[in-house]
């Protein structure tokens, strides 16, 4: 029971980055390999804060997701936007080759070495229910990780700016000729995935550490749980990163820690067999 | 292709020859005597970058069937490597076969796991198989730390003895010289050869399109399953002379951030042309230690960021370098080099 629990709010950390990487899949059909790197950015901003300029904790976090709204521009303008109309592996491979320049530029400026937050965002104390124990750090992670993921899925269903996007994700040339500009969109979608990185990116340093590795690592975990949920679904995604995060601390707690380091590809390499677009994800038809 | 002025294709042979004119056969003979006669002058330290070159160059080499002509990305190269690696190792080591015999068996081993990860190419292509071979990545390393430590090291490094040759062992950089870069000549020749038969036309057309492909009569899946075996053969070699040359191996030295590297290589060079692996291998190599020769200097100018810069200097190099490719020349210096060579035959004329 107490890995159950454990699984779900991991899961919920976990769909809460799936969505930065399903957003910009959906409008741009780019998928973000750069995810680990921007959020090991977004929590080293909020970091810096606190540690440098000497915020408050919260104040630290909320300050730091404007900049990390500026990465996500910054990328899209400079590796992204010149890239639009090219085969899938040029867009592929500059992700894959930002998150390696991101890599070395937070090596350059915040060190290799795995650090923690100066004071915690959320309190260390565990709340026992019963016989099972939740780290308040776990808890405040799922809860903030759930309300963004949240407020964001609604603001695409209720919005003009979501209607847009959800248009853009549809038809790039329908949406331009109803009055759509495009190319905002995309920089908004890179924009929000910042945030997105960004807010996931300190709730996990918080929780465990500060690491230009350790925390960048984790986003791997999440591509299984994209595919499950499938690549374009907003609710699929929260099925996936719960599913990944359950069965990845079910093994853990059942079977074996070793053998959970590599639950998630196991479960990506099934979904691919069986089920390629993943539960939700649509089916495309092609032709010649 | 156009040939120089002058020169006519009379017959078949001509047209399919690879060397081409009297000067061809010149630069080539005299080129392999220079690369050759090289340790006789060279330091130890340009040997050892010629052998990771050499290296670097076969598995490269791979990758770019696999994905420069056949369309295939693949995220897990390095884990093939590893592959080949291990297999090596590890018959050197318990089994006592010789490294001639180990070399081959590597290869082939790491062809069949190739085989495996490639699998799900029957049903996914392009995004979805890089996340097949993303998985392999991850999969491949932990099972050979995980599975039998006992055997395979775990996570500590493993070590590996010299290969011998007549009772010679042969452990300086410039015996190993010897094996590797003829090795790595033969393994060109093949790629070069492999992109002008059936197979290689097959493998562009499924790159170019694989519905139009499978509509004309390629069987998609058997040709895929072929690229994603060789590649995983150059993988093999490349692993076990790795083994060899490292005389160690260690996870950390095939991890994904290597794959990333290989498939930089790939672009850097040139997708597609039989030269773009060597001269993409070559480039980001040579690029590599001209940032540990520069870092230093960099860490004297900045003394605040010291510590960082060795470690942080590489990645940014190589991150900003496959971008800019990406960006302004995603065809790679092989494609460079053929504007080149064009330019050069009708100098000083336009067209």
């Amino acid at each position: 029971m107490q890995y159950f629990v454990t699984g779900i709010l991991v899961g919920g950390i976990y769909a809460l980055i799936a969505l930065g990487i399903v957003v910009i899949y959906k409008s741009t059909k780019v998928f973000n390999f750069a995810t680990g790197q921007m959020m090991v950015v977004g929590a080293f901003f909020c970091w810096s804060l606190m540690k440098w300029l000497g915020f408050p904790s919260w104040a630290g976090f909320v300050v730091a997701l404007p900049l990390s709204y500026l990465i996500g521009l910054f990328v899209e303008r400079l590796a992204m936007r010149p890239l639009i109309g090219q085969p899938l592996i040029g867009a592929m491979m500059a992700c894959l080759a930002l998150s390696v320049l991101l890599h070395g530029l937070v090596i350059l400026v915040w060190s290799a070495y795995v650090t923690s937050f100066p004071t915690p965002i959320f309190p260390r104390k565990a709340l026992t229910f019963g016989n099972i124990a939740i780290s308040g750090g776990l808890l405040g992670a799922f809860v903030i990780a759930i309300i963004a993921f949240c407020v964001f899925a609604l603001s695409f269903q209720r919005t003009a700016t979501g209607l847009a996007m959800r248009g853009t994700a549809e038809d790039h040339e329908l949406a331009q000729s109803t009055g759509v500009r495009v190319t905002s969109v995309f920089a908004l979608t890179w924009g929000i995935a910042g945030i997105l990185c960004c807010i996931s990116g300190v709730v996990l340093a918080d929780r465990l550490a500060l690491g230009v590795t350790e925390t960048s690592a984790i986003a791997f975990k999440v591509f299984p749980a994209v595919l499950l949920g499938g690549l374009d679904s907003i609710p699929g995604v929260l099925v996936g990163g719960l599913v990944v995060g359950l069965t990845e601390s079910l093994t853990a707690g059942f079977i074996d820690p070793i053998y959970a380091q590599i639950t998630p590809y196991i479960i990506l390499l099934i979904v691919l067999l069986i089920r390629p677009e993943g539960l939700w994800g649509l089916k495309r038809i092609e032709r010649i | 292709m156009s040939l120089p002025c002058g020169y006519y294709n009379v017959n078949y042979r001509q047209d399919m020859a690879i060397v081409r004119t009297r000067p061809h056969w010149m630069i080539l003979v005299l080129g392999l005597v220079a690369l050759l006669a090289l340790p006789l002058f060279a330091s130890g330290r340009i040997l050892s970058i010629m052998n990771l070159i050499g290296i670097t160059v076969i598995l490269v080499h791979g990758l770019n069937i696999l994905t420069g002509y056949c369309g295939q990305i693949s995220l897990g190269h390095a884990a093939f490597m590893m592959v080949g690696a291990y297999i090596s190792a590890l018959l050197t080591v318990y089994l006592k076969i010789s490294f001639w015999l180990a070399l081959p068996i590597a290869g082939l081993g790491t062809g069949i796991i190739g085989l495996i990860f490639g699998a799900p190419s029957l049903r996914v292509k392009g995004f979805y198989l890089a996340m097949a071979t993303l998985a392999a990545q991850f999969i491949i390393p932990w099972v050979i730390v995980n599975v039998r430590p006992d055997i395979t090291g775990g996570s500590q490094s493993f070590r590996v003895p010299a290969p011998t040759l007549g009772g010679i062992v042969l452990n300086t950089q410039a015996d190993m010289f010897y094996i590797i870069i003829p090795i790595a000549c033969l393994m060109t020749f093949f790629a070069k050869n492999l992109a002008r038969t059936r197979m290689g036309r097959a493998f562009v057309a499924i790159r170019d399109n694989d519905l139009a492909a499978e509509v004309m009569g390629i069987n998609v899946f058997r040709y895929k399953l072929f690229a994603f075996f060789i590649s995983a053969v150059f993988a093999g070699i490349s692993g076990s002379l790795w083994a060899h040359w490292m005389r160690v191996v260690a996870y950390t030295h095939f991890e994904l951030q290597h794959s990333i590297w290989f498939l930089g290589m790939v672009i850097v060079g040139g997708m597609g042309y039989t030269t773009g692996p060597v001269m993409g291998a070559a480039f980001i190599r040579i690029l590599d230690e001209f940032s540990a020769i520069l870092s230093p200097i960099v860490a004297d100018m900045f003394p605040a960021i010291a510590g960082q810069v060795s470690a942080a200097l590489t990645p940014i190099v190589f991150g900003l370098v496959v971008l800019l490719f990406i960006v302004f020349e995603p065809r790679g210096l092989a494609h460079r080099w053929e504007i080149f060579k064009a330019t050069y035959r009708i100098w000083p004329f336009s067209y």
